[in-house]
């Protein structure tokens, strides 16, 4: 009785702080600027259930794609389980949905199959991260906490499945000895095609065997708890909000950069031959937009989601052209530069109740020499599995530098003269355009 | 050069009464860049000799504003974009082309948004329909057979999903394309785009013209062929980098088609 209590509470305690993290993380999303992102809504949900769902892009690279594939089937899969342990913990049952016979020991059985997958996987991750060391890992925003964190969620991994594998091993022999409500009448429930090789590791005494079987539940339940709790600080939130970032993603073609609208009124007003150049404006009761972003308030929503869902996996810097030839970008930074500042951001509403200004922005995380070296080539957006677009922060961080700042690199505003005087990056006369025709 | 290009002017045509077909948007580095304006050659006879119904702007075509809106002065990009459309607008126009991605794009995608709503093709999207259509007929070319690789300039490919067409014009020409180890959506930029085209390059290792360049060479092509300006200024530096300017040729699709056209 006292476990089911301490059990039901321990279940509540555990979502909701999950819960308040989650409602956390969406406060903080919603810190950001509107994103128009409501249109095609049947091509965004297609796009979801292959990108999320159906991990397409992860099988650009096959092999890390088939071991992420056993891990992501191994966590929803291996999770019906849970349902079983929670009705469990809760009424003080014994694998409650036994009475599935058949069924039941088909689950379980495959549960354990996957469960060896997913340690076989998961020891894989670990060893191309800190032994094979590649490359894409070892970037510089990669020291420190982000690598603590990876290799976290692979211990986490390893430790989970082994206390499932455990809980059962111990069951099963239990339920051989025919030990209290652990013995079936209608014989061996539950089907153990790897636990039971652990069948003679394990004590054969009963008392310490249900001290085994019931340690490893505990152990288990809880450490899914104190891992979903993790999440929120970790990469590892893609598992859920990959969902609704692939429905909210950019769609192609991805050359389309979106014209902005408080640029829209101002070349409006200037073009419009009408309009008088001194009239002040009648009812701008609001402060204009700025143009261009200094700090995460000035991102669109859905580039605060796409940095909450950032895996840190690398692709996208592993292609940047900028980074393969040495600059200092690199696209994933970025993605885990707007977290770091938007979390900070988060922190300094919930001390003050509202954002108490810092005197920081984004751009004390982001470098004006990582912001220029970008071709805005697109190879980052291609690549990521999650559908992340690392362009939309830089330009949005360029359009600040130009617009607000006057602070482009010399050369481009030498190209913006130029453009302006004579129609052309160069300084070519526009009268000289039709040369070619009769030049040899 | 013994031929003479014809080539008529929007204005030229307007004061005649007349409205051609479609506008052939030359773009920036067409029009002043001495490697590009060979291009533009090229394309023009092609255009001529499919007797396509073509004119330019001339005097009165200005830059996209690509460049500006890339490089975060979208005021002037939107400048730029207002004047051209109602340049264009008060010509009627209906179709461009362009031999740039980059003004393709901007035309494509970010022009409908502030009023200019047209038909836009690349050059090599309209040499596919030009070959197909039977207007222009190839014969063995004075590149059949040769090994020739394919580079995908960003703003045509990854940008605006056409890897086909200029493959397609090469197909035509017998060509076995050896394609590059990074190519179609996986292709690696030439390091010109994002306005790069007009600043020196942060500090690094290399340039991104050598990157993929090397990456080019690889294939053993006696020909790089690419479908942008810039592409080729970026790569033609590269081949030079590797001293292989004597062997190996950067071209413009329309500079290789424009090498096997039947005569009639």
């Amino acid at each position: 009785m006292i476990g089911q209590i301490l059990f039901t509470i321990i279940l509540l305690v555990g979502a909701g702080y999950f819960i308040s993290n989650i409602q956390k993380a969406i406060r903080n999303i919603k810190l950001g600027k509107p994103s128009h992102r409501d249109d095609h809504k049947e091509q965004r949900l297609k796009n979801m259930i292959l990108k999320a769902f159906g991990q397409q892009k992860m099988f650009k690279r096959p092999i890390p794609a088939l071991l992420h594939l056993v891990v992501y089937l191994g966590f929803i899969i291996i999770n019906i389980e849970v349902i079983e342990i929670v009705i469990d913990g809760i009424f003080g049952t014994h694998r409650i949905l036994s009475f599935m016979g058949g069924f039941y020991n088909f689950l379980i059985g495959s549960f354990e199959f996957l469960a060896t997958l997913v340690i076989v996987s998961v020891t894989i991750f670990w060893i191309r991260r800190n032994i094979l060391k590649l490359l894409r890992f070892q970037s510089p925003e990669m020291k420190g906490w982000p690598k603590k964190d990876a290799n976290l969620i692979l211990y986490f991994e390893m430790v989970l499945m082994t206390a499932f594998l455990t809980m059962n091993a111990a069951d099963y022999k239990l339920q051989v000895l025919h030990y209290g409500h652990y013995y079936f009448k209608q014989g061996i429930v539950g089907s153990f095609p790897i636990s039971k090789f652990l069948y003679n590791i394990l004590p054969d005494n009963p008392e310490s065997l249900v001290l085994i079987e019931r340690g490893a539940w505990w152990f288990h339940i809880i450490g899914i708890l104190v891992f979903l709790n993790y999440l929120y600080f970790s990469k590892h939130l893609h598992i859920l909000l990959a969902f609704p970032n692939t429905y909210y993603a950019k769609l192609p073609p991805l050359a389309k950069f979106e014209n902005l609208e408080s640029v829209k009124k101002e070349v409006a007003l200037m073009m419009d031959p009408n309009a008088d150049p001194y009239a002040m404006p009648v009812e701008e009761a609001e402060e204009p937009d700025r143009f261009g972003a200094r700090d995460v308030f000035d991102l669109e929503w859905v580039y605060l989601l796409n940095a909450y869902t950032c895996t840190e996996c690398g692709r996208c810097t592993d292609v940047c052209p900028a980074n393969q030839t040495g600059k200092k970008l690199s696209p994933r930074k970025i993605m885990m530069d707007v977290r770091d500042r938007l979390e900070e951001v988060g922190k300094n509403i919930d001390a003050n109740g509202e954002f108490v200004d810092d005197g920081k922005s984004l751009l004390d995380y982001i470098s004006k020499e990582e912001i220029w070296a970008c071709t805005t080539c697109n190879a980052c957006v291609e690549e990521c599995p999650v559908e992340n677009d690392p362009l939309d922060v830089i330009i949005a961080v360029r359009q600040y530098l130009v617009m607000e700042e006057s602070a482009a690199p010399s050369e481009l505003n030498m190209t913006f003269t130029n453009i302006e005087n004579n129609g052309a990056p160069w300084q070519y006369s526009q009268m000289d355009r039709l040369n070619w025709v009769d030049e040899d | 050069m013994s031929e003479k290009i014809k080539v008529r002017t929007m204005a030229e045509l307007a004061a005649e009464g007349k409205e051609p077909e479609i506008l052939f948007w030359v773009g920036c580095a067409g029009s002043f860049d001495d490697r590009a304006k060979k291009i533009t050659k090229a394309f023009a006879k092609l255009l001529n000799k499919a007797n396509v119904d073509f004119a330019v702007l001339g005097t009165e075509e200005s830059c996209t504003g690509d460049p500006a809106k890339r490089a975060g002065n979208e005021f002037l990009f939107q400048m730029q974009a207002a004047t051209n459309i109602e340049v264009m607008n008060s010509y009627n126009v209906k179709k461009i082309v362009t031999t740039c991605p980059h003004c393709y794009n901007t035309f494509k995608n970010e022009y409908p948004d502030l009023g200019g709503k047209y038909e836009v093709y690349h050059h090599t999207e309209l040499l596919q329909s030009l070959l197909q259509e039977g207007k222009l007929k190839v014969e063995g070319g004075a590149y059949k057979g040769i090994d020739i690789t394919y580079h995908d300039p960003c703003y045509l490919g990854r940008g605006n999903g056409q890897y086909e067409a200029p493959r397609e014009v090469l197909h035509q020409l017998e060509i076995d394309i050896k394609e590059m180890k990074h190519h179609k959506e996986n292709s690696v930029c030439c390091g010109a785009g994002g306005a790069q085209m007009f600043k020196e390059a942060e500090p690094q290792k290399e340039e991104i013209f050598v990157f993929r360049t090397r990456e080019a060479l690889e294939t053993n092509p006696k020909v790089i062929a690419t479908a942008c300006a810039f592409c080729n200024t970026m790569i033609t530096d590269g081949v030079k980098f590797f001293n292989k300017e004597q062997d190996v040729k950067v071209l413009d699709i329309a500079e290789i088609l424009e090498q096997g056209i039947k005569e009639d």
